[in-house]
């Protein structure tokens, strides 16, 4: 257990570095990478523009960038935001606990509304029900992300509901198309027959069985939700990683779009990792 | 559920082929302003009406409908190119090629790519023409999104190599090529079809998301997802069923790929 929960952090630790290089050389080599609109102000003395071109040499390596970038978070420094002018670091704090915040309700919602739906499916195999849910999740997965930001803001919802709708379809039909799957499996079919009631075999017979399945899907969802979140905060106007990405994006702050994507991998690595440590702790002994 | 299937292609096709002769449907360009007729209402001249900026909501539609409907397709046949090259021939060599491709694949997976996608597309020079942003957002698409298809076909070839049927060949002594040719490439197909379709909508969503951000096909060419960004102005949405046709459009569109392709999704 104990070895397997080092290489698992191994595993993160090193997902984490790779992501960090794979999004900054992403960032390098991206057409359009160290124009400065401040560049094209004409204003502006040669001396000045000189310095703006000289403020982003150090970049122009992803060897040396990366690696100094390393060295520095080492010590805690995550550098300074280009458009924000203030430490990431100070950024950051301020701004990751709403996203968890956000994340959580809105996984807590979409989990609670998606298991209620499943089991209330598997108990009372009405037609309608499962028609109904199938042409709701149907809906709500051809919706873009923003479309439905966009519609709390009309509906005065709040953003954790927009983000809600976003997970649940997909939380659902993977929960229901498990609990399908095991119903047809020969112990449950064997605890049918001998009559055991539908609330007994759904919860001695199918949940048992589709647990590690359900706490993987609980680590993906986290990676999900996080991915949701950014339109929807960029949307509805929410101040969190997720604005903040979308801000720094279009202000096209390198040092603060490396250090975000360096977080959400390694919240979505973690969250991963944590999702396998629980399913392979509580596997029956044999 | 055929009868569906059925239906959902026919849909499709009617879209694909209205959006295909939109230019003759409509006699307006999509980029032409009419400063007399600013958010226009729906009329005899502009069927949807116009938006704020006077443009024709009907040509755009159209119009916006056959870039999504063009350049998703293109997308997914190089997110497949990715999964082929990177996925499945690792999946079918084995050994440390195999171990270092699931490696990269769990990489890509572990980042969220919404991410990656905002970061690349953010760094656009400021001066791209609309076409070359369209192609480009679309090719970043193709570019960061191969990875679950990836691991599904690195799966499914993998499987295939220790399968009974190709040690037989491979005892019976048919050479590599043909073994190629004759067992791993048919049996390869369904799979990669499945993915080929089942990355479209994916698509289509992924880009009407960056459009909503501002990040997608930039003005004033029109796309599913640009012209989603109407519905930005919440004050618009009060001006009737016109304001909301390209949702509509975008959900019809994304359901009935989603439908048509559901018999493939099973592999």
């Amino acid at each position: 257990m104990v070895n397997l929960g080092l290489r698992r952090l191994v595993l993160a630790a090193m997902t984490l570095m790779i992501g960090g290089l794979l999004s900054a050389t992403l960032v390098r080599y991206a057409p359009g990478f160290g124009a400065d609109e401040r560049q094209l102000d004409a204003r502006l003395s040669s001396e000045s523009l000189a310095a703006i071109r000289n403020a982003s040499a150090d970049e122009r390596s992803i060897g040396s960038y990366y690696l100094g970038y390393l060295s520095r978070a080492v010590h805690g420094d995550f550098g300074v935001s280009r458009s924000l002018n203030r430490p990431v670091r100070q950024l950051l704090t301020e701004r990751v606990g709403v996203t968890f915040q956000l994340v959580g309700k809105a996984m807590l919602l979409a989990w609670l509304a998606a298991a209620v739906l499943v089991c209330v499916a598997c108990l009372w195999r009405a037609p309608v029900l499962s028609l109904g849910s199938t042409v709701l999740t149907g809906t709500l997965l051809c919706l873009p992300a923003g479309a439905l930001a966009l519609l709390s803001i009309v509906l005065n919802a709040p953003g954790y509901l927009a983000l809600a709708f976003i997970l649940f379809p997909k939380v659902h039909r993977y929960l229901s198309n498990l609990t399908a799957a095991t119903a047809h499996m020969p112990h449950v079919l064997a605890a049918k027959a001998k009559g055991l009631s539908q609330t007994h075999i759904l919860f001695w017979h199918v949940v048992p069985v589709v647990r590690r399945e359900v706490l993987a899907l609980a680590g993906v969802s986290v990676g999900l939700a996080i991915s949701a979140a950014i339109p929807v905060e960029a949307l509805c106007g929410i101040p969190g990683i997720g604005q903040l990405a979308w801000q720094s994006a279009m202000a096209r702050d390198l040092p603060l779009l490396i250090n975000l994507c360096m977080l959400v991998t390694a919240s979505v690595t973690l969250a991963n990792s944590g999702a396998d440590l629980l399913a392979q702790e509580r596997r029956p002994p044999l | 559920m055929k009868g569906v299937r059925r239906a959902a292609r026919a849909m499709l096709a009617v879209i694909a082929l209205v959006s295909a002769i939109g230019g003759f449907l409509s006699r307006f360009d999509y980029a032409r302003q009419d400063r007399d007729a600013i958010s226009a209402p729906a009329s005899a001249q502009h069927w949807l009406g116009t938006d704020q900026l006077g443009r024709d909501r009907f040509a755009r539609l159209l119009h916006g409908t056959r870039v999504s409907l063009m350049l998703a397709p293109a997308a997914a046949a190089l997110s497949m190119l990715f999964a082929l090259v990177i996925g499945a021939a690792p999946g079918w060599m084995g050994g440390l090629s195999e171990r270092s491709a699931k490696l990269v694949i769990d990489l890509f997976l572990s980042v969220p790519w919404l991410f990656l996608l905002m970061m690349v597309r953010a760094l656009l020079p400021l001066n791209t023409s609309p076409v070359v942003s369209a192609v480009v957002t679309f090719l970043v698409l193709g570019a960061l999104g191969w990875a679950a298809p990836g691991r599904i076909l690195q799966a499914r070839a993998s499987r295939l190599r220790q399968s009974h049927f190709i040690l037989l060949a491979r005892a019976a002594g048919i050479s590599r090529w043909r073994l190629l040719y004759k067992h791993v490439v048919p049996n390869l197909q369904p799979v990669l079809l499945a993915q080929f379709w089942i990355s479209i909508p994916i698509f289509i969503l992924a880009e009407a998301n960056l459009s909503l951000l501002g990040l997608g096909v930039s003005e004033p060419l029109p796309s599913l997802g640009s012209l989603l960004r109407e519905l930005e102005s919440v004050l618009s949405l009060g001006g009737g069923v016109c304001r909301f046709t390209a949702l509509i459009v975008l959900a019809v569109v994304v359901s009935s790929l989603q439908i048509a392709v559901s018999r493939e999704e099973a592999y």
